[in-house]
Protein backbone atom coordinates (compact mmCIF):
# COMPACT_ATOMS: atom_id res chain seq x y z
CA UNK A 1 0.00 0.00 0.00
CA UNK A 2 2.67 2.44 0.96
CA UNK A 3 4.70 1.66 -1.75
CA UNK A 4 1.25 2.17 -4.37
CA UNK A 5 1.56 5.30 -2.73
CA UNK A 6 4.70 6.58 -3.22
CA UNK A 7 4.04 5.19 -7.14
CA UNK A 8 0.88 7.29 -6.97
CA UNK A 9 2.86 10.59 -5.60
CA UNK A 10 5.58 10.12 -7.76
CA UNK A 11 3.64 9.71 -11.12
CA UNK A 12 1.83 12.83 -9.82
CA UNK A 13 4.45 14.79 -9.25
CA UNK A 14 5.94 14.09 -12.27
CA UNK A 15 3.01 14.89 -14.48
CA UNK A 16 3.12 17.99 -12.46
CA UNK A 17 6.49 19.19 -13.44
CA UNK A 18 6.64 17.96 -17.01
CA UNK A 19 3.79 20.28 -17.70
CA UNK A 20 5.53 22.65 -16.37
CA UNK A 21 8.45 22.67 -17.84
CA UNK A 22 6.36 22.21 -21.21
CA UNK A 23 4.76 25.67 -20.32
CA UNK A 24 8.43 27.51 -19.03
CA UNK A 25 10.97 26.91 -22.11
CA UNK A 26 12.20 29.73 -23.62
CA UNK A 27 14.67 29.52 -26.73
CA UNK A 28 18.39 30.00 -24.82
CA UNK A 29 20.11 33.31 -26.08
CA UNK A 30 22.38 31.21 -28.52
CA UNK A 31 19.84 29.28 -29.82
CA UNK A 32 18.06 31.82 -31.13
CA UNK A 33 18.14 32.11 -35.21
CA UNK A 34 16.27 34.23 -37.19
CA UNK A 35 13.37 32.99 -40.05
CA UNK A 36 15.62 33.96 -42.57
CA UNK A 37 17.68 30.26 -41.82
CA UNK A 38 14.91 28.63 -42.63
CA UNK A 39 14.81 29.51 -45.91
CA UNK A 40 16.50 27.75 -49.06
CA UNK A 41 19.48 29.51 -49.95
CA UNK A 42 17.80 30.64 -53.23
CA UNK A 43 15.61 33.31 -51.34
CA UNK A 44 18.44 34.11 -49.02
CA UNK A 45 19.77 35.56 -51.78
CA UNK A 46 17.51 37.32 -53.54
CA UNK A 47 16.29 38.89 -48.93
CA UNK A 48 19.87 39.67 -49.46
CA UNK A 49 20.34 41.11 -53.00
CA UNK A 50 18.96 44.90 -52.75
CA UNK A 51 18.10 44.60 -56.79
CA UNK A 52 16.75 41.12 -56.37
CA UNK A 53 14.30 41.46 -53.30
CA UNK A 54 11.29 43.39 -54.42
CA UNK A 55 10.90 45.19 -51.47
CA UNK A 56 13.24 47.68 -53.17
CA UNK A 57 10.12 49.19 -55.41
CA UNK A 58 8.93 50.35 -51.74
CA UNK A 59 12.16 51.57 -50.89
CA UNK A 60 12.18 53.76 -53.81
CA UNK A 61 8.83 55.26 -52.79
CA UNK A 62 10.08 55.41 -49.82
CA UNK A 63 13.10 57.84 -50.51
CA UNK A 64 10.75 59.88 -52.47
CA UNK A 65 8.03 60.52 -49.83
CA UNK A 66 11.06 61.21 -47.48
CA UNK A 67 11.89 63.90 -49.71
CA UNK A 68 8.59 65.68 -50.50
CA UNK A 69 6.88 68.70 -48.45
CA UNK A 70 3.61 67.74 -47.32
CA UNK A 71 0.30 68.25 -45.09
CA UNK A 72 -0.13 72.06 -43.89
CA UNK A 73 3.49 72.32 -42.44
CA UNK A 74 5.23 71.81 -46.19
CA UNK A 75 7.38 70.16 -44.45
CA UNK A 76 9.37 67.20 -45.56
CA UNK A 77 10.70 64.21 -43.60
CA UNK A 78 14.20 65.37 -44.77
CA UNK A 79 13.36 69.09 -44.27
CA UNK A 80 13.68 67.77 -40.04
CA UNK A 81 16.06 64.88 -40.44
CA UNK A 82 18.35 65.15 -42.87
CA UNK A 83 19.64 62.41 -45.69
CA UNK A 84 17.77 58.78 -44.33
CA UNK A 85 21.00 57.03 -44.49
CA UNK A 86 22.55 58.52 -41.46
CA UNK A 87 19.75 60.45 -39.53
CA UNK A 88 17.54 57.23 -39.73
CA UNK A 89 20.58 54.35 -39.10
CA UNK A 90 19.60 52.33 -35.84
CA UNK A 91 16.81 53.71 -35.17
CA UNK A 92 14.24 50.51 -36.63
CA UNK A 93 16.31 48.27 -33.87
CA UNK A 94 14.99 50.51 -30.88
CA UNK A 95 11.05 50.15 -31.43
CA UNK A 96 8.54 50.00 -30.48
CA UNK A 97 9.34 52.26 -27.95
CA UNK A 98 7.84 54.42 -25.42
CA UNK A 99 6.18 57.60 -26.23
CA UNK A 100 6.97 60.45 -23.52
CA UNK A 101 3.51 62.11 -23.99
CA UNK A 102 1.34 59.23 -24.06
CA UNK A 103 3.85 57.04 -22.24
CA UNK A 104 2.82 53.93 -23.97
CA UNK A 105 4.77 52.03 -26.38
CA UNK A 106 4.34 53.30 -29.63
CA UNK A 107 6.25 51.23 -32.77
CA UNK A 108 8.02 52.46 -35.99
CA UNK A 109 4.96 52.31 -37.85
CA UNK A 110 2.78 54.68 -35.56
CA UNK A 111 6.14 57.05 -35.05
CA UNK A 112 5.81 57.57 -38.26
CA UNK A 113 2.78 58.73 -38.41
CA UNK A 114 3.33 60.81 -35.11
CA UNK A 115 5.62 63.07 -37.09
CA UNK A 116 3.25 63.17 -39.51
CA UNK A 117 0.13 64.46 -37.76
CA UNK A 118 2.49 66.75 -35.27
CA UNK A 119 5.06 68.24 -37.30
CA UNK A 120 4.08 67.92 -40.88
CA UNK A 121 0.81 68.67 -39.73
CA UNK A 122 -0.62 65.69 -42.59
CA UNK A 123 -3.56 63.20 -42.02
CA UNK A 124 -1.96 59.94 -40.33
CA UNK A 125 -1.53 56.99 -43.31
CA UNK A 126 -3.58 54.20 -43.28
CA UNK A 127 -1.91 50.89 -41.87
CA UNK A 128 -0.23 48.37 -44.71
CA UNK A 129 -1.08 51.57 -46.99
CA UNK A 130 1.80 51.47 -49.68
CA UNK A 131 2.60 55.19 -48.34
CA UNK A 132 2.93 53.91 -44.79
CA UNK A 133 5.21 50.42 -45.53
CA UNK A 134 7.04 52.66 -47.99
CA UNK A 135 8.24 54.77 -45.31
CA UNK A 136 9.02 52.05 -42.92
CA UNK A 137 10.69 50.17 -45.17
CA UNK A 138 13.27 53.05 -45.80
CA UNK A 139 13.66 53.95 -42.34
CA UNK A 140 14.04 50.00 -41.38
CA UNK A 141 16.41 49.61 -44.04
CA UNK A 142 18.91 51.83 -42.55
CA UNK A 143 19.54 49.66 -39.31
CA UNK A 144 20.20 46.28 -41.49
CA UNK A 145 23.15 44.60 -39.79
CA UNK A 146 22.67 46.28 -36.38
CA UNK A 147 21.57 44.16 -33.37
CA UNK A 148 17.79 44.67 -31.78
CA UNK A 149 18.23 47.16 -29.01
CA UNK A 150 14.84 48.14 -27.74
CA UNK A 151 15.39 49.78 -24.27
CA UNK A 152 14.67 47.56 -21.15
CA UNK A 153 13.52 50.69 -18.43
CA UNK A 154 11.19 51.12 -15.28
CA UNK A 155 8.94 52.72 -18.08
CA UNK A 156 8.99 49.94 -20.83
CA UNK A 157 8.81 47.02 -18.52
CA UNK A 158 5.40 46.84 -17.70
CA UNK A 159 4.33 46.61 -21.67
CA UNK A 160 7.38 43.94 -22.26
CA UNK A 161 5.77 42.17 -19.55
CA UNK A 162 2.08 42.61 -20.99
CA UNK A 163 3.74 41.04 -24.55
CA UNK A 164 4.96 38.32 -22.67
CA UNK A 165 2.20 37.38 -21.36
CA UNK A 166 -0.03 37.82 -24.34
CA UNK A 167 2.68 35.48 -26.04
CA UNK A 168 1.95 32.99 -23.34
CA UNK A 169 -1.74 32.92 -23.23
CA UNK A 170 -3.80 29.88 -25.43
CA UNK A 171 -6.12 31.74 -27.65
CA UNK A 172 -8.44 31.09 -30.29
CA UNK A 173 -11.00 28.09 -31.17
CA UNK A 174 -7.45 25.99 -31.09
CA UNK A 175 -6.63 26.91 -27.92
CA UNK A 176 -2.96 27.48 -28.49
CA UNK A 177 -0.55 30.34 -27.40
CA UNK A 178 1.99 32.06 -29.59
CA UNK A 179 4.94 30.23 -27.15
CA UNK A 180 3.19 26.47 -27.73
CA UNK A 181 4.57 26.50 -31.72
CA UNK A 182 7.16 29.44 -31.52
CA UNK A 183 9.33 28.51 -28.00
CA UNK A 184 8.21 24.55 -27.81
CA UNK A 185 8.19 23.72 -31.23
CA UNK A 186 10.23 25.26 -33.69
CA UNK A 187 12.20 23.33 -36.25
CA UNK A 188 9.07 20.77 -36.36
CA UNK A 189 6.46 20.97 -38.76
CA UNK A 190 2.98 21.99 -39.11
CA UNK A 191 1.80 20.40 -41.93
CA UNK A 192 4.02 21.11 -44.44
CA UNK A 193 5.86 24.45 -42.93
CA UNK A 194 8.76 24.34 -40.54
CA UNK A 195 7.93 26.51 -37.76
CA UNK A 196 10.17 29.26 -37.35
CA UNK A 197 11.13 31.05 -33.85
CA UNK A 198 8.91 33.80 -34.41
CA UNK A 199 11.66 36.87 -34.52
CA UNK A 200 10.35 40.22 -36.16
CA UNK A 201 14.07 40.91 -37.36
CA UNK A 202 12.80 41.30 -41.13
CA UNK A 203 9.56 43.59 -40.97
CA UNK A 204 8.56 44.90 -42.86
CA UNK A 205 8.46 42.34 -45.48
CA UNK A 206 7.70 41.25 -48.95
CA UNK A 207 5.95 37.84 -48.52
CA UNK A 208 5.35 36.03 -51.87
CA UNK A 209 2.39 34.89 -50.71
CA UNK A 210 0.72 37.79 -50.12
CA UNK A 211 2.45 39.67 -53.46
CA UNK A 212 3.05 42.85 -51.52
CA UNK A 213 5.33 44.17 -48.52
CA UNK A 214 3.93 43.25 -44.90
CA UNK A 215 4.30 44.92 -41.87
CA UNK A 216 5.08 42.70 -38.51
CA UNK A 217 1.36 43.14 -37.62
CA UNK A 218 -0.32 41.94 -40.43
CA UNK A 219 2.01 38.66 -40.07
CA UNK A 220 0.92 38.04 -36.53
CA UNK A 221 -3.11 38.38 -37.81
CA UNK A 222 -1.78 35.49 -39.99
CA UNK A 223 -0.89 33.54 -36.86
CA UNK A 224 -4.29 35.09 -35.34
CA UNK A 225 -6.10 33.41 -38.07
CA UNK A 226 -4.34 29.99 -37.79
CA UNK A 227 -5.34 29.75 -33.99
CA UNK A 228 -8.72 31.08 -35.02
CA UNK A 229 -8.35 33.40 -32.85
CA UNK A 230 -10.06 37.12 -33.04
CA UNK A 231 -6.78 39.77 -34.37
CA UNK A 232 -5.81 42.47 -32.68
CA UNK A 233 -6.45 45.69 -34.38
CA UNK A 234 -3.88 47.32 -35.79
CA UNK A 235 -1.97 49.68 -33.87
CA UNK A 236 -3.87 48.46 -30.98
CA UNK A 237 -2.11 48.62 -27.30
CA UNK A 238 -2.38 44.41 -27.37
CA UNK A 239 -0.56 44.42 -31.31
CA UNK A 240 1.74 46.88 -29.84
CA UNK A 241 2.85 45.39 -26.65
CA UNK A 242 3.07 41.92 -28.24
CA UNK A 243 5.28 43.24 -31.14
CA UNK A 244 7.90 44.69 -28.13
CA UNK A 245 8.08 41.36 -26.69
CA UNK A 246 8.56 40.79 -29.71
CA UNK A 247 11.93 42.83 -30.21
CA UNK A 248 13.11 42.29 -26.83
CA UNK A 249 13.15 38.32 -27.55
CA UNK A 250 15.30 38.90 -30.20
CA UNK A 251 17.24 41.82 -28.54
CA UNK A 252 20.98 41.43 -29.92
CA UNK A 253 19.45 39.62 -32.76
CA UNK A 254 20.80 41.07 -36.12
CA UNK A 255 18.28 42.99 -37.96
CA UNK A 256 17.73 41.94 -41.48
CA UNK A 257 14.66 44.47 -42.58
CA UNK A 258 13.16 44.79 -44.84
CA UNK A 259 13.35 40.90 -45.57
CA UNK A 260 11.85 38.49 -47.45
CA UNK A 261 9.49 35.52 -47.23
CA UNK A 262 7.89 32.63 -49.46
CA UNK B 1 5.12 10.40 -18.95
CA UNK B 2 2.28 8.30 -17.07
CA UNK B 3 -1.13 8.80 -18.87
CA UNK B 4 -3.48 9.92 -16.30
CA UNK B 5 -5.88 7.24 -17.39
CA UNK B 6 -3.22 4.41 -16.73
CA UNK B 7 -3.75 5.01 -13.03
CA UNK B 8 -7.38 4.08 -12.81
CA UNK B 9 -7.17 0.76 -11.94
CA UNK B 10 -10.26 -0.96 -11.20
CA UNK B 11 -8.46 -3.48 -8.89
CA UNK B 12 -7.17 -1.00 -6.08
CA UNK B 13 -8.77 -1.20 -2.50
CA UNK B 14 -10.92 1.62 -1.79
CA UNK B 15 -8.93 3.68 0.85
CA UNK B 16 -5.66 3.21 -1.32
CA UNK B 17 -7.73 4.74 -3.97
CA UNK B 18 -9.26 7.56 -1.68
CA UNK B 19 -5.86 8.36 -0.87
CA UNK B 20 -4.48 8.48 -4.13
CA UNK B 21 -7.24 10.85 -5.35
CA UNK B 22 -6.40 13.35 -2.56
CA UNK B 23 -2.92 13.06 -3.73
CA UNK B 24 -3.15 13.67 -6.97
CA UNK B 25 -6.04 16.38 -6.45
CA UNK B 26 -3.91 17.99 -3.88
CA UNK B 27 -1.16 18.40 -6.78
CA UNK B 28 -3.53 18.93 -9.40
CA UNK B 29 -4.49 21.87 -6.81
CA UNK B 30 -1.07 23.20 -6.39
CA UNK B 31 -0.34 23.30 -9.80
CA UNK B 32 -1.12 27.18 -10.89
CA UNK B 33 -2.81 26.05 -14.12
CA UNK B 34 -5.07 23.93 -12.01
CA UNK B 35 -8.12 24.94 -13.79
CA UNK B 36 -7.46 22.86 -17.20
CA UNK B 37 -9.76 20.02 -16.87
CA UNK B 38 -8.38 18.53 -13.37
CA UNK B 39 -11.53 16.81 -13.11
CA UNK B 40 -12.55 15.60 -16.64
CA UNK B 41 -12.95 11.55 -16.94
CA UNK B 42 -10.65 10.46 -19.79
CA UNK B 43 -13.23 7.81 -21.32
CA UNK B 44 -16.06 8.63 -22.97
CA UNK B 45 -17.64 5.33 -23.87
CA UNK B 46 -21.07 6.62 -24.85
CA UNK B 47 -21.65 8.04 -28.18
CA UNK B 48 -22.31 11.65 -28.43
CA UNK B 49 -25.25 11.39 -30.64
CA UNK B 50 -26.19 7.65 -30.22
CA UNK B 51 -25.84 6.55 -33.36
CA UNK B 52 -22.22 4.96 -34.88
CA UNK B 53 -20.24 7.72 -37.03
CA UNK B 54 -19.47 7.23 -40.49
CA UNK B 55 -16.15 5.54 -41.49
CA UNK B 56 -15.53 7.32 -44.64
CA UNK B 57 -16.67 10.37 -43.62
CA UNK B 58 -14.39 10.02 -40.70
CA UNK B 59 -11.35 9.87 -42.67
CA UNK B 60 -12.47 12.37 -45.22
CA UNK B 61 -12.23 14.76 -41.95
CA UNK B 62 -8.79 13.72 -40.53
CA UNK B 63 -7.53 14.17 -44.53
CA UNK B 64 -8.54 17.41 -44.77
CA UNK B 65 -6.42 19.96 -43.19
CA UNK B 66 -9.33 22.70 -43.18
CA UNK B 67 -11.87 20.69 -41.18
CA UNK B 68 -9.78 18.45 -38.80
CA UNK B 69 -6.81 20.01 -39.07
CA UNK B 70 -5.57 16.47 -37.82
CA UNK B 71 -2.63 16.44 -40.04
CA UNK B 72 -1.12 19.94 -39.43
CA UNK B 73 0.43 18.10 -36.24
CA UNK B 74 0.14 14.63 -36.59
CA UNK B 75 1.14 12.17 -39.58
CA UNK B 76 -0.90 8.64 -40.69
CA UNK B 77 -1.75 6.45 -43.11
CA UNK B 78 -2.82 9.23 -45.80
CA UNK B 79 -1.61 11.11 -49.12
CA UNK B 80 1.01 13.38 -49.19
CA UNK B 81 3.23 12.84 -46.21
CA UNK B 82 5.72 15.92 -46.98
CA UNK B 83 2.72 17.82 -46.16
CA UNK B 84 1.94 16.41 -42.83
CA UNK B 85 2.93 17.77 -39.43
CA UNK B 86 5.51 16.13 -36.75
CA UNK B 87 4.39 17.77 -33.46
CA UNK B 88 2.24 14.69 -32.41
CA UNK B 89 2.23 10.93 -32.80
CA UNK B 90 1.34 9.01 -35.82
CA UNK B 91 -1.91 8.19 -36.10
CA UNK B 92 -1.14 4.66 -37.35
CA UNK B 93 -1.87 2.40 -34.62
CA UNK B 94 -4.22 4.74 -32.89
CA UNK B 95 -7.22 2.48 -32.47
CA UNK B 96 -5.02 -0.02 -31.06
CA UNK B 97 -3.24 2.08 -28.38
CA UNK B 98 -6.98 3.30 -27.55
CA UNK B 99 -10.00 2.86 -26.53
CA UNK B 100 -12.99 3.87 -27.96
CA UNK B 101 -14.02 5.45 -25.50
CA UNK B 102 -10.56 7.31 -25.07
CA UNK B 103 -10.56 8.44 -28.28
CA UNK B 104 -13.82 10.16 -28.15
CA UNK B 105 -12.66 11.66 -25.26
CA UNK B 106 -9.25 12.59 -26.48
CA UNK B 107 -11.37 14.45 -29.33
CA UNK B 108 -13.81 16.28 -27.07
CA UNK B 109 -11.67 17.36 -25.15
CA UNK B 110 -7.90 15.91 -24.40
CA UNK B 111 -7.32 17.87 -21.39
CA UNK B 112 -7.16 14.96 -18.84
CA UNK B 113 -4.63 13.18 -20.87
CA UNK B 114 -2.19 15.96 -20.46
CA UNK B 115 -3.28 19.20 -19.25
CA UNK B 116 -1.44 21.30 -21.01
CA UNK B 117 -1.39 19.61 -24.60
CA UNK B 118 -1.12 21.40 -27.81
CA UNK B 119 -4.02 19.12 -29.02
CA UNK B 120 -7.08 21.37 -29.64
CA UNK B 121 -10.57 20.02 -27.75
CA UNK B 122 -13.27 19.53 -30.58
CA UNK B 123 -15.94 19.30 -28.94
CA UNK B 124 -15.56 21.97 -26.28
CA UNK B 125 -16.69 25.78 -26.45
CA UNK B 126 -15.79 27.09 -22.88
CA UNK B 127 -12.52 28.22 -21.95
CA UNK B 128 -11.62 29.90 -24.81
CA UNK B 129 -10.23 33.06 -24.64
CA UNK B 130 -10.24 35.78 -28.23
CA UNK B 131 -12.23 32.95 -30.37
CA UNK B 132 -12.71 34.62 -33.66
CA UNK B 133 -16.14 35.92 -34.35
CA UNK B 134 -16.80 33.72 -37.40
CA UNK B 135 -16.25 30.37 -34.80
CA UNK B 136 -17.40 32.36 -31.76
CA UNK B 137 -19.87 29.37 -29.65
CA UNK B 138 -18.91 26.48 -32.47
CA UNK B 139 -16.79 23.65 -31.54
CA UNK B 140 -14.09 22.57 -34.31
CA UNK B 141 -16.25 19.65 -34.77
CA UNK B 142 -19.61 18.69 -34.49
CA UNK B 143 -21.14 15.52 -32.80
CA UNK B 144 -21.87 14.17 -35.47
CA UNK B 145 -18.69 14.97 -37.23
CA UNK B 146 -16.46 13.77 -33.93
CA UNK B 147 -18.52 10.36 -34.21
CA UNK B 148 -17.43 10.24 -37.48
CA UNK B 149 -13.52 10.62 -37.09
CA UNK B 150 -14.06 7.89 -33.74
CA UNK B 151 -15.64 5.55 -36.07
CA UNK B 152 -12.16 5.90 -38.19
CA UNK B 153 -9.66 5.93 -35.72
CA UNK B 154 -10.74 2.63 -34.54
CA UNK B 155 -10.41 0.88 -37.52
CA UNK B 156 -6.66 2.29 -37.05
CA UNK B 157 -5.35 -1.08 -36.44
CA UNK B 158 -1.84 -1.08 -37.41
C1 LIG C 1 0.02 26.62 -34.57
C2 LIG C 1 1.31 27.21 -34.69
C3 LIG C 1 1.51 28.71 -34.53
C4 LIG C 1 0.99 29.56 -33.58
C5 LIG C 1 0.05 29.22 -32.44
C6 LIG C 1 1.55 30.86 -33.85
N1 LIG C 1 2.36 30.81 -34.94
FE1 LIG C 1 3.56 32.31 -35.62
N2 LIG C 1 4.13 31.14 -37.22
C7 LIG C 1 3.79 29.81 -37.40
C8 LIG C 1 4.32 29.33 -38.67
C9 LIG C 1 4.19 27.92 -39.24
C10 LIG C 1 5.01 30.43 -39.24
C11 LIG C 1 5.78 30.43 -40.57
C12 LIG C 1 5.11 31.14 -41.64
C13 LIG C 1 4.09 30.37 -42.37
O1 LIG C 1 4.46 29.39 -43.02
O2 LIG C 1 2.91 30.77 -42.33
C14 LIG C 1 4.87 31.55 -38.28
C15 LIG C 1 5.46 32.82 -38.46
C16 LIG C 1 5.52 33.78 -37.45
C17 LIG C 1 6.32 34.99 -37.52
C18 LIG C 1 7.21 35.40 -38.68
C19 LIG C 1 8.61 34.91 -38.49
C20 LIG C 1 9.50 35.23 -39.67
O3 LIG C 1 10.67 34.87 -39.59
O4 LIG C 1 9.07 35.84 -40.64
C21 LIG C 1 6.11 35.68 -36.36
C22 LIG C 1 6.74 37.01 -35.97
C23 LIG C 1 5.16 34.91 -35.57
N3 LIG C 1 4.83 33.76 -36.26
C24 LIG C 1 4.68 35.28 -34.33
C25 LIG C 1 3.59 34.66 -33.69
C26 LIG C 1 2.86 35.20 -32.56
C27 LIG C 1 3.20 36.50 -31.86
C28 LIG C 1 1.87 34.31 -32.26
C29 LIG C 1 0.74 34.43 -31.27
C30 LIG C 1 -0.14 35.57 -31.39
C31 LIG C 1 2.02 33.19 -33.16
N4 LIG C 1 3.04 33.45 -34.03
C32 LIG C 1 1.26 32.02 -33.12
C33 LIG C 1 3.06 29.02 -36.50
C34 LIG C 1 2.37 29.51 -35.40
C1 LIG D 1 -2.26 21.41 -32.66
C2 LIG D 1 -1.86 20.04 -32.63
C3 LIG D 1 -2.83 18.89 -32.79
C4 LIG D 1 -3.94 18.77 -33.61
C5 LIG D 1 -4.50 19.80 -34.58
C6 LIG D 1 -4.47 17.45 -33.38
N1 LIG D 1 -3.71 16.79 -32.46
FE1 LIG D 1 -4.00 14.85 -31.79
N2 LIG D 1 -2.40 15.05 -30.51
C7 LIG D 1 -1.56 16.13 -30.44
C8 LIG D 1 -0.49 15.85 -29.50
C9 LIG D 1 0.66 16.80 -29.13
C10 LIG D 1 -0.71 14.55 -29.00
C11 LIG D 1 0.19 13.77 -28.01
C12 LIG D 1 -0.36 13.61 -26.63
C13 LIG D 1 -0.88 14.89 -26.01
O1 LIG D 1 -0.14 15.86 -25.87
O2 LIG D 1 -2.06 14.93 -25.69
C14 LIG D 1 -1.92 14.07 -29.68
C15 LIG D 1 -2.47 12.82 -29.47
C16 LIG D 1 -3.49 12.26 -30.23
C17 LIG D 1 -3.93 10.89 -30.16
C18 LIG D 1 -3.31 9.81 -29.29
C19 LIG D 1 -2.08 9.37 -30.05
C20 LIG D 1 -1.35 8.19 -29.44
O3 LIG D 1 -1.35 7.15 -30.05
O4 LIG D 1 -0.80 8.38 -28.35
C21 LIG D 1 -4.93 10.73 -31.09
C22 LIG D 1 -5.68 9.47 -31.40
C23 LIG D 1 -5.13 12.01 -31.72
N3 LIG D 1 -4.24 12.91 -31.18
C24 LIG D 1 -6.05 12.26 -32.73
C25 LIG D 1 -6.24 13.49 -33.36
C26 LIG D 1 -7.23 13.74 -34.39
C27 LIG D 1 -8.16 12.68 -34.97
C28 LIG D 1 -7.15 15.06 -34.72
C29 LIG D 1 -8.01 15.87 -35.65
C30 LIG D 1 -9.43 15.69 -35.64
C31 LIG D 1 -6.05 15.62 -33.94
N4 LIG D 1 -5.54 14.64 -33.13
C32 LIG D 1 -5.61 16.94 -34.02
C33 LIG D 1 -1.68 17.33 -31.16
C34 LIG D 1 -2.70 17.63 -32.08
Amino acid sequence: MMSAMRRGLTSAILAWSLADIGAAADIPPDDRRSGTTVMGPALQAMQNDDSGNPAGLWLADGQALWDERNGDADKSCADCHGAAATAMKGVATRYPAVDPVSRQPIDLEQRINLCRTTRQKAPALAFESRELLSLTALVARQSRGLPIAVAVTPESRPFIDAGNALFHRRQGQLDLSCAQCHDDNWGRHLGGAVIPQGHPTGYPLYRLEWQTLGSLQRRLRNCMAGMRAEPYAYGSPDAVRLELYLMWRAQGMTWEAPGLRP
Amino acid sequence: MPKAGSRRSPRKPLGEAVILFLLVAFAVLMTPRSGRGASLPCDRPASLTGRPGDIARGQAIVADRRRGLCLLCHSGPFAEPRTQGDLAPDLAGAGKRWTEGQLRQRLVDPRCFAPETIMPAYGRTTDLVRVATVFAGNPILTADEIEDVVAFLVTLRQ
